[in-house]
């Protein structure tokens, strides 16, 4: 049988963190009282015309230069056009012809081997980067007959960052997914948190024998977690080899995870293929952006966007931090990367290692080995922790001066956790945990248990 | 106190396409029936701010789609010529009764209520939309002056659209001083609609003109358009030369790709009328339907019930033409020719000449019974060939009521200037106006329609 080579492309909606929408002055906030952020515009009041949101296009551009893409100096708005209730225009606006950011790439890392201690680097190039509207949400409600359309969302800005299918399993679509949300959270430019819709995952997937041509792909949608994203991809890919193997034909179709039965299932029908009859939004100009050297003399980049004065401010993207944390404290680079996967770690790690004297090599033990477990357990956030930076740095120092073993750590680590508000040192005095020094205490010990088990000594001294 | 502004106190009437605060906005459509817009237009703000009173919101086209202003929900637009004494005396009529009843002519469209209500003196000035000819057509049938500003100039947020790349709001006033009032009211940058310029616009008063020998004149001979009147042939030439006679260069030149401009328009029209009037779906706003089997059925019988025939026809039309398939062969394709036709007037503006002057319409106002004859397409076809190039290229023209017909009835010439060169333009059209000196119309007795009894009652007389 020949080897199959699935392959995932993938399309990514990351809702941009703005005060107000992309091409109206409403607010963008999760969770609001439903239609309570709606402009005329956004409700498509006849007679209302889209003004562009100057900090929407500031986070593209600087998604696109985190993303080490092309940032295209002129772009254009399009219309999308289909009918649905929510979205109230009939047509969405979008860059179809010529997006804002176009060939960029995003290195991702695994961690292999039989103690995911191999870090390997792999890169997904970026096709393109997009500024578009968000859509409202609709509930239907088919016990009534009735469908509830919630505007809120109408209008929100969008960065739709397509990843070409340079991917070939659910743990690669996931890693890569990762870096990408932690990167925009770096940047500032999206929240992209999931579980509040701010990240929208779809993935295309295909297989085909090596040297073949690509196979029919199906498109997979309804992915909440990254998590299920793996799992998704990887069924998908599975039941394409299944069906191919069986003589059967791939559909290209879109199907949607359903997380309780960890299968994809083909959606609703929309009626065969779509003509989206895109034509350019003639209400917004093209998009002209500035470098250094096209600056006109007489601008600044208060008044037009400069996309040398943003790359001069972006931050530290993850990798540059990693690098930084395996530099700066001799830690491993998969160690780097839990530091950076879990909000808040490293900022916890980091006020460890300053408060005590115990060298980070050893501490980042306790960080991943005993903290995050207890975090995960208790399915805790780093912020939720009831262990302090300040306590932990406090019961390290106990043990690297020796005044406690390391299994009597982890008991008052146990006990700390209890949240009980005592301190290290109280803990370990209540449980009478100190390690003896005294060399004459320790023989009179020794001496007591020997003394008490007689029979024991001869076995052991016999052999 | 203190006068608002230069409108203070100034009857206006506003075209049915321009969102009014409070008050009922219809387009002349079923669809918007009963539709009581939110906000102001930007224009009619200003107006407003400036004093202004909002006598009423006249009739037009449904959606302004038309050249008759025949073709709406609330019946066709009498022109009030039709009630003049110079119109009866030249008609030739079997009784009084017959007269008024099948022989009224129309405005013109699509703001033939703008034009009428500023002809029959019932306001000072009214606001109407040009895309295609839409206010200068109904200026040239009812005998008072009609503007179309460059596009761009003026401010189109709350301008319900019919063709966003085209349309303008156009100013209808009894002479071309007004005109210029209106216009230093209205125009200047507004950052709620992307397509006005950024330069800040400087209100002006019209020099009183009496030296021409600077400038020049052409005549475009693809004006000379099949089905021209003899009559208004020779209103033309004769104009031309009472420029010539004062002293102005006068000069044939060629506008090549004029024979063009209908089809190119019928194909960009359409798509972006197709566009534009998918937000009307009876979700959010307006007309919706009792069918409620499914969200489609809702949206085809609101849509079937709130456009007429002519709104229906533009948007299957449109949508054909964006269809990815014929994309390329028709919106792409028209779009390049009005490039063509955009670059005819640039090439003769840059030869030397300043102004065009052209008839606006081919003939005087038919009467509505043979109006209705022809379907509303050919119609407009017809009636836009000299008028609807200039929307094409954005540029601004004014018709000038220039002399009455051998029927009684008025007929207009076109100028049409550089882009952002209204001064120039109104000031050539004011000298040009005190040349002709049209006559007032003389609106004897109205005849009361309702209950068919003669009442003497003697307006205003103007003799």
């Amino acid at each position: 049988l020949s080897p199959w080579v699935p392959v995932v492309g993938l399309e990514i909606h990351a809702q941009i963190s703005s005060n107000s929408k992309l091409f109206s002055g409403s607010q963008v906030q999760f969770a609001a009282p439903p239609n309570s952020l709606v402009s005329f515009f956004d409700a498509s009041l006849p007679g209302t015309l889209p003004v562009l949101n100057r900090r929407c296009v500031e986070a593209a551009v600087m998604t696109g230069l985190a993303l080490n893409c092309s940032i295209n100096k002129k772009s254009m708005f399009d219309r999308k056009h289909y009918f649905y209730a929510d979205l109230p225009a009939g047509y969405q606006i979008t860059q179809q012809r010529i997006p804002i950011a176009v060939n960029g790439s995003l290195s991702y890392s695994l961690c292999i081997g039989n103690k995911m201690s191999q870090v390997v680097t792999k890169t997904v190039r970026i096709k393109q980067i997009q500024l578009e509207q968000d859509s409202g949400k609709s509930l239907h409600d088919d016990t009534r007959s009735q469908t509830l359309v919630d505007l809120n969302r109408a209008g929100v800005g969008l960065m739709e960052v397509v990843m070409e299918p340079d991917m070939c399993c659910g743990e690669e679509a996931a890693a890569a997914v990762r870096e990408l949300q932690l990167i925009l959270q770096t940047l500032g430019s999206s929240q992209a948190v999931m579980a509040e819709g701010q990240l929208r995952v779809d993935a295309n997937i295909s297989v085909h024998h090596p040297g073949e041509p690509y196979g029919v792909r199906t498109e997979v949608k309804n992915i909440n977690s990254i998590r299920f994203l793996a799992k998704a991809v990887d069924y998908e890919i599975q039941r394409q080899i299944e069906e191919l193997e069986n003589e059967g034909t791939i559909l290209n179709e879109t199907r949607a995870f359903d997380s309780k039965l960890g299968c994809t299932v083909p959606m609703r029908d929309k009626e065969g293929k779509q003509d989206y009859r895109f034509m350019p939004e003639p209400n917004l100009p093209p998009l002209i952006l500035y470098d250094a050297k096209s600056l006109p003399a007489n601008m600044n980049h208060e008044q037009v966007i400069n996309i040398d004065w943003i790359h001069e401010r972006l931050p530290d993207l993850p990798s540059v931090k990693r690098a930084k944390l395996v530099e700066q404290y001799g830690i491993l680079p998969e160690h780097s990367f839990t530091l950076l996967n879990e909000d808040g770690l490293t900022e916890f790690f980091e006020n460890v290692v300053r408060q005590t004297q115990m060298k980070p090599r050893k501490v980042i033990g306790w960080i991943l080995n005993d903290l995050l477990c207890y975090l995960k357990q208790h399915s805790l956030t780093v912020k939720e922790s009831p262990v302090s930076s300040f306590l932990l740095a406090d019961l390290l120092n106990l043990l690297e001066k020796k005044e406690i073993s390391a299994a009597a750590a982890k008991q008052v680590l146990t006990e700390l956790w209890k949240g009980e508000g005592k301190n290290p040192l109280e803990i370990v005095k209540e449980k009478k945990l100190e390690l003896i020094q005294d060399q004459k205490e320790l023989e009179q010990i020794c001496q007591a248990v020997i003394d008490g088990q007689e029979n024991e000594v001869i076995m052991i001294v016999l052999g | 106190g203190q006068p608002l502004g230069v409108l203070d106190g100034i009857p206006i009437a506003v075209k049915d396409n321009f969102n009014t605060a409070g008050i009922e906005t219809t387009c002349a459509s079923n669809m918007l029936k009963g539709y009581i817009s939110p906000y102001n237009a930007t224009v009619v703000q200003k107006l407003l701010d400036q004093g202004a009173v909002l006598l009423g919101k006249t009739n037009l086209d449904e959606f302004a789609m038309g050249s008759g202003s025949t073709d709406g929900v609330f019946g066709p637009v009498r022109n009030p010529w039709s009630y003049s004494r110079q119109y009866k005396e030249k008609s030739v009529s079997k009784s009084r009764s017959e007269d008024e009843e099948s022989n009224w002519v129309i405005t013109g469209g699509s703001s033939g209520g703008s034009a009428a209500a500023v002809s029959s003196f019932t306001c000072f000035a009214a606001l109407g939309s040009d895309t295609g000819g839409s206010t200068r057509n109904p200026a040239a049938h009812c005998g008072v002056v009609g503007l179309k500003p460059t596009y761009g100039l003026i401010s189109r947020h709350g301008l319900i659209p019919l063709v966003n790349s085209m349309d303008v709001p156009g100013i209808l006033t009894r002479c071309v001083d007004d005109a210029a009032v209106m216009l230093g009211s209205l125009a200047g940058h507004d950052p709620k609609d992307s397509t006005t310029i950024q330069e800040n616009f400087k209100p002006f008063e019209l020099p009183d003109l009496t030296d021409v020998s600077k400038l020049s004149i052409g005549i475009p001979k693809e004006y000379h358009a099949p089905g021209l009147s003899g009559e208004i042939l020779a209103l033309w030439s004769k104009a031309a030369d009472l420029f010539k006679n004062a002293g102005a260069k006068v000069i044939d030149v060629s506008l090549p790709h004029t024979h063009y401009s209908i089809v190119c328009y019928h194909v960009l029209c359409t798509a972006e009328v197709a566009s534009n009037m998918a937000r009307f779906d009876g979700l959010e706003y307006g007309h919706r339907s009792d069918m409620n089997e499914s969200t489609e059925s809702m949206y085809a019988a609101t849509r079937r019930e709130g456009f007429n025939d002519v709104v229906r026809g533009r948007i299957l039309s449109g949508n054909y033409f964006l269809l990815k398939q014929n994309y390329e062969n028709y919106f792409i394709k028209a779009q390049k020719v009005r490039r063509l036709i955009a670059n005819d007037f640039v090439k003769v503006f840059r030869s030397g000449v300043d102004i065009l002057l052209t008839p606006t319409t081919l003939s005087d106002a038919v009467p509505y019974m043979e109006f209705i004859k022809e379907d509303n397409r050919t119609r407009s076809a017809q009636d836009d060939i000299l008028t609807q190039a200039v929307n094409m290229a954005g540029l601004p023209a004014i018709n000038v009521p220039t002399a009455l017909s051998e029927r009684g009835l008025p007929v207009g010439l076109q100028f049409i200037g550089r882009s952002f060169q209204e001064k120039q333009l109104l000031t050539v059209a004011k000298w040009f106006e005190k040349q002709v000196k049209f006559p007032m119309i003389q609106l004897e007795e109205v005849k009361r329609l309702d209950h068919g009894v003669f009442q003497h009652e003697k307006s205003a007389s103007f003799s």
